[in-house]
């Protein structure tokens, strides 16, 4: 029985949402902008989708850019904050434990005369309130910070840090929010947390892949990174995928509505995963003990080989990650975990299982018995492997 | 059935050795094996997730062939197995066989390794064209190929027993157009991609390039003699040469030249008319034997100096071990001439079909000329079984 714990990759569509979008994959062909009776039905659903949204993050429906997934809604919202803020000054402030869509954008940036700010992180992931507002300068256009980390699941302080801006930091200068990871489990208010741009991605709460979305606070000017037609209001232009943006409204709506029995049900589960997994001699738990996402389990194994994990996972059907998805099987360790502190030998060892809505008990009971002996067994392999090594590679005459 | 972990380069042949190994009913993973950075350093984006062409055409095959496929990170080994050496023999002046380095110490050192440890795997596949048969003794005997042009035994010498035991070559049977008839019958998307060429991470086939940049050689301009040591011209830097080389010196002495030897002490490449490179004997050493056949004394063997030529039928005898840096060395005397042997690359003998072992071609003694008088073998009992 295949089990998957790999949500912070991506996660089912959830059959409400695939319902609500079927229509618009058939007969509902229509073009929004279209003025006739295909194009108002496919406007109209597209209003109702920018209004969930707007809804569900305490925004208003006219201050929803839809785009392709989170990566383009963070691309949109640093570049365009960024070029639309030039004129009032080129420093850029982030932490050293973004997602690479929000660093790579950023490092894009610096090649073209912004001074971009890594803020480094304590063993956790978090910034210290203290570390921003040092940093801080009547240069700063832009601070741009993950709500909680997508591989040690750490959930920033981010009311202070935004709080700090505000209070030390340049009128004019944004705030922008990666959202991505912490959309599906943490309640996210606009207006509280005080933020200016803020970006999630359908895919993590059940949604639909190609679907994201970046609030954009009324009069908040940023460049447009894409231009055409008058599609969201200028901000970002080609036509709308219909009913991927539908999808994404239902799948919110419902993730919001029942994000308190999933967050509950799924903190319970984790702390059990953590528990067997740190039981382990050689474990520790990477990112917050307490401030972390409710379905997120990171940890570092010494002398294992998370990759090996990984895949002997896989082989007995059980899908995890080391931390990120990337598989070009560079031996470049996670950015996060150095930031962090950890050194690269232990770095290799780390092991992410993120568990999500659909997650049952059984699948949990299964991992607890799974996982642990997975671990033990890649050390265990690693160590025969290094002490086979040494005959194979000497040459000896056979 | 058994789980068999199948080492997928990208190409058409280990495409079809997955292929087949999943028809018989085994249980059939992927690999593909990250080995050096060079995938990265030649694509736009340096770094860039998902830039590697060859990993992707064997993870599309793979997919194709519904199998779990992984890569995997084998650098560090790849880079003390294969590629020191081969950066240590090029400044040495001598000239590396990293095929073969690669088989031993990665294919069947660390990725077998992790196979059986990490992965509960029986076996390693490749795509090489060889056969392995074991015998009723339990040992495990090499075999050339069916396809006698692409037989790549002349890599594969170097395997233990213990290698072998646990190596699966599912091509061994088939020729060249075979395999690539199988590829096409199930659509693989690999089955009229060419045949790769040259070495791996240097992809340019700029050796002096890469002893530059990875193992950061400082060539010295030096003498280029003839064969009587008659100085005819300068080089900048010997490294990189090899025996039988023709270009890249820019001399010219009327008739054809070639470089004949190259010494890294003196920083001296010497150059020979095509006969001065003709050989008769040489010593070979770091020899290993297939499975055990009892040789202590000479034997018939057909030798190998190049992957793909004619083995030369010879008379092969142990070295008289006296010189405590002479154990284990062989002196191998060819009926007739062989042509330009390279100190240190494989020198891999034969019995028909069988493949014996070998081992690398010495470098002859300094100050004397590399043709050895060739003498008939004086006690000469055994004979290869």
């Amino acid at each position: 029985m295949p089990i998957y714990l790999d949500h912070a990759a991506t996660t089912p569509l959830r059959p409400e949402a695939l319902e609500a979008m079927l229509p618009f994959l058939g007969e509902q062909f229509g073009n929004p902008s279209s003025p006739h009776a295909w194009g108002r039905r496919a406007r109209a659903a597209l209003d109702d989708a920018h209004e969930r949204i707007a809804a569900a993050i305490g925004a208003g429906p006219r201050e929803i850019v839809i785009t392709s997934g989170g990566t383009e809604a963070l691309n949109l919202a640093l570049k365009g904050a960024a070029w639309a803020g030039k004129a009032r000054g080129n420093q850029i402030l982030t932490t050293a434990v973004e997602h690479h869509a929000v660093l790579h954008p950023l490092q894009q940036l610096g090649k073209f005369g912004f001074e971009v700010l890594e803020l480094p992180v304590d063993r956790y992931g978090r910034v210290d309130p203290d570390t921003l507002g040092a940093a801080l300068s009547d240069r700063t256009i832009l601070v741009a910070i993950g709500h909680a980390n997508n591989e040690v699941g750490t959930i920033q302080p981010l009311v202070d840090l935004i709080a700090r801006v505000r209070a030390d930091g340049p009128r004019g200068c944004l705030v922008a929010v990666d959202a991505v990871a912490s959309a599906p489990y943490l309640p996210i208010d606009v207006a509280a947390l005080d933020c200016d741009l803020l970006a999630i991605a359908a895919h993590k709460f059940d949604g639909p892949k190609g679907a994201g979305a970046l609030f954009l606070r009324a009069g908040t000017h940023i460049l447009s990174q894409q231009q055409g037609g008058s599609q969201e209001r200028f901000r970002r232009a080609g036509t709308e995928d219909v009913a991927a943006t539908v999808g994404m409204g239902v799948a919110l709506s419902l993730a919001v509505e029942e994000r308190d029995e999933v967050a509950g049900r799924l903190g319970t589960a984790r702390d059990r995963l953590i528990g067997a997994l740190t039981s382990i001699d050689g474990v520790e738990l990477t990112g917050h003990p307490t401030d972390r996402l409710p379905g997120l389990v990171s940890i570092v194994a010494r002398g294992v080989d998370g990759a090996s994990v990984v895949l002997k996972l896989d082989l007995e059907g059980v899908a995890a990650s080391v931390g990120s998805a990337c598989t070009t099987g560079s031996a470049e360790p996670s950015h996060v975990l150095r930031a962090m502190g950890y050194p690269d030998e232990e770095a290799r060892g780390s092991l992410r299982l993120s568990l999500g809505r659909t997650t049952s008990e059984a699948d949990v009971d299964a991992a607890l018995d799974i996982v642990p002996r997975a671990v033990l067994a890649a050390r265990e392999g690693a160590r025969r492997v290094a002490a086979g090594r040494a005959p194979v590679e000497t040459g000896a005459p056979g | 059935m058994s789980r068999i972990l199948v080492a997928m380069s990208g190409g058409v042949d280990s495409s079809v050795a997955a292929a087949l190994l999943k028809d018989e009913g085994h249980e059939v993973v992927g690999v593909w094996m990250r080995l050096h950075d060079v995938a990265d350093s030649i694509s736009e984006f340096k770094k860039s997730c998902c830039s590697l062409d060859a990993a992707e055409d064997a993870r599309r095959v793979a997919g194709q062939l519904d199998i779990p496929f992984y890569v995997l990170n084998l650098e560090r080994e790849f880079d003390e197995g294969v590629l020191a050496p081969f950066l240590g023999a090029y400044l040495d002046g001598t000239t590396p066989s990293p095929c073969v380095d690669c088989n031993t110490t990665v294919k069947f050192g660390a990725l077998l390794g992790q196979a059986r440890h990490l992965y509960d795997c029986d076996a390693v596949a490749t795509g090489h064209y060889a056969r392995r048969v074991v015998g009723e003794d339990g040992q495990v005997r090499m075999l050339r190929a069916r396809d006698g042009d692409k037989d790549q035994t002349y890599f594969l010498y170097g395997l233990r027993q213990d290698q072998l035991h646990d190596a699966r070559f599912p091509l061994g049977e088939l020729t060249k157009p075979e395999v690539r008839a199988v590829a096409r019958r199930l659509g693989l998307a690999t089955a009229d991609k060419p045949e790769s060429q040259g070495i791996c991470f240097i992809p340019d086939g700029d050796v002096r390039g890469a002893l530059k940049s990875r193992a950061g050689w400082e060539p010295e301009t030096g003498p280029v003699l003839d064969a009587n040591g008659t100085r005819v011209g300068e080089h900048a830097g010997a490294a990189g040469y090899t025996p039988g080389q023709r270009q890249g010196l820019g001399i010219s002495l009327g008739s054809p030249r070639y470089v004949s030897r190259v010494d890294p002490v003196t920083n001296t490449i010497t150059l020979g008319r095509r006969e001065d490179l003709e050989t008769t004997a040489f010593e070979i050493e770091d020899v290993r034997f297939v499975a055990e056949h009892g040789h202590d004394r000479s034997f018939r063997a057909g030798v190998r100096i190049r992957h793909r030529a004619e083995p030369i039928p010879a008379w092969v005898e142990p070295v008289d071990a006296t010189e405590p840096e002479r154990v284990g060395r062989w002196t191998v005397r060819t009926d007739t001439p062989v042509w330009a042997i390279a100190p240190r690359q494989a020198a891999v003998l034969y019995d028909g079909d069988v493949c014996l072992g070998g081992g690398r071609i010495a470098r002859p003694a300094t100050g004397t000329s590399q043709s050895m008088a060739a003498s008939a073998p004086g006690l000469v009992t055994t004979v290869a079984s």
